[in-house]
């Protein structure tokens, strides 16, 4: 199916145009819509979890150690977390390749 | 006890400590970058869980979530033409009922959710919206009010708000932008005397999810008025829409609260109310009002605001506003 781009032949659907896969949206890359990028400070970070909560991309999940971090694969840059946070550990950081 | 109230007596309720992990609604969903509407939307399906139904009106939330050749439900998800969410929703839960009664399936704990934008539930859907409340169907229905037709360019509706430039009430000369208030749907949903109704907006995370579950859980029609800030057509900045949802109940623009069997409960008592300026500073749609016109708006809000405090019981018994 289509992957990063969301584009596909149409030789290449199922029989009756079906999606056989339950959230397959999640194979599109977001993140390439970002110009700027969050970068958490884990000095700062009290792990409140309001990063989280706040995010409409669903990008922090929890790891090991109880920090937020961010899959930057769907990021789209928007920076309500770097607003929101309570303890200033998220700064926006101008996207370089 | 009314059946609502007896339904949630034992309702824990969630903090953010112990938030469901489940996210019915997958990334890679084609929102404008800071939506505020997908944000609650996420939200309540992180209430909801994954035993649901969904019935969805045309609208943002359809065109983002379903861009073929891929979706990014995780749940049964059904989408209908813009006026017949409800209906849709109300068929659903009655074939779920009759295959359970036949015994076909043995499903008795589906949820079932009818949702929309504000054109969808206050414009064209209201009709499918009043029957299926007025037949008593168990079923949600949640409306996402961004304020203005957004999907479609940004048209007003009738839950514009006054003043407010959109581009079918383009502020000039001649015009003062959107030149009507906007309609109460939450007040219309509570004349039909269903058990439950409530406001919310993701600003205040925990309170939405608590809602959506409770509106879940109650055995009969229960309407969700959500409030979903729209950076795109609100024109305020992208990292701004959760802020501008908040600064709409401190600044008592949109007041939080919960009707259940017809008892009025402020979920978010406003105690330093902050003035409506502030509300309209960051959006560029209210830049061209005047002093005169802010009076007036400022005016109309309080007494709005008013009106719902004393069908609480004058005082409010809600929890005080934490800054």
């Amino acid at each position: 199916m289509a992957k990063e781009t969301g584009i596909i032949s149409w030789k290449k659907l199922n029989l009756g145009i079906a999606i056989t896969e339950p959230g397959n949206a999640s194979q599109l890359k977001t993140g390439d819509w970002r110009s700027m990028k969050p970068i958490t400070d884990r000095e700062k970070c009290t792990k409140c979890g309001q990063c989280y909560i706040y995010c409409p991309d669903m990008v922090y999940s929890k790891d090991a150690e109880g920090y937020f971090v961010q899959n930057y694969y769907y990021c789209k840059g928007c920076g309500i977390c770097a607003k929101e946070c309570p303890v200033d550990a998220i700064t926006m950081v101008q996207e370089v390749d | 006890m009314g059946i609502a109230s007896e339904a949630l007596k034992n309702f824990k309720g969630f903090n953010l400590k112990n938030m469901p992990e489940v996210e019915p609604l997958s990334p890679g969903h084609r929102a404008c970058q800071g939506c505020g509407e997908v944000l609650a939307l996420r939200l309540a399906m992180k209430a909801l869980g994954e035993n649901v139904v969904m019935c969805s009106a045309t609208g943002c939330m359809e065109i983002i979530t379903s861009p073929f050749p891929q979706t990014a439900w995780k749940v049964p998800w059904i989408h209908v033409a813009f006026e017949n969410a409800a209906a849709v929703a109300s068929g659903v839960e009655s074939a779920y009922k009759a295959m359970n009664r036949k015994g076909i399936i043995n499903q008795p704990d589906v949820v079932f959710v009818g949702y929309g934008g504000d054109g969808a539930t206050m414009d064209i859907g209201i009709q499918a919206l009043s029957g299926a409340l007025e037949r008593g169907h168990n079923f949600v229905y949640m409306c996402f009010d961004n304020e203005a037709y957004m999907n479609t360019g940004i048209q007003r509706s009738s839950g514009t708000p006054f003043g407010a430039g959109t581009t079918t009430s383009p502020p000039g000369k001649k015009s003062i932008g959107q030149s009507t208030w906007k309609k109460n749907l939450p007040a219309i949903a509570v004349a039909h005397n269903i058990p439950y109704v409530a406001t919310a907006t993701p600003a205040y995370p925990v309170d939405l999810m608590n809602k959506v579950k409770k509106a879940a859980m109650v055995p009969g029609p229960a309407y969700l008025h959500i409030y979903s800030p729209c950076p795109t057509g609100w024109r305020c900045g992208i990292d701004e829409s959760v802020q501008v949802a908040r600064l709409a109940v401190q600044s008592k623009v949109f007041p939080l609260y919960e009707v259940i069997d017809g008892q009025y409960v402020l979920s978010r008592k406003v105690a330093k109310p902050k003035p409506i300026t502030e509300y309209f500073k960051p959006q560029r749609r209210f830049r061209h009002l005047t002093e005169a016109d802010v009076a007036k708006i400022q005016e109309r809000i309080d007494a709005e605001y008013e009106d719902i405090l004393k069908k609480c019981g004058g005082d409010g018994k809600g929890k005080e506003e934490k800054e």
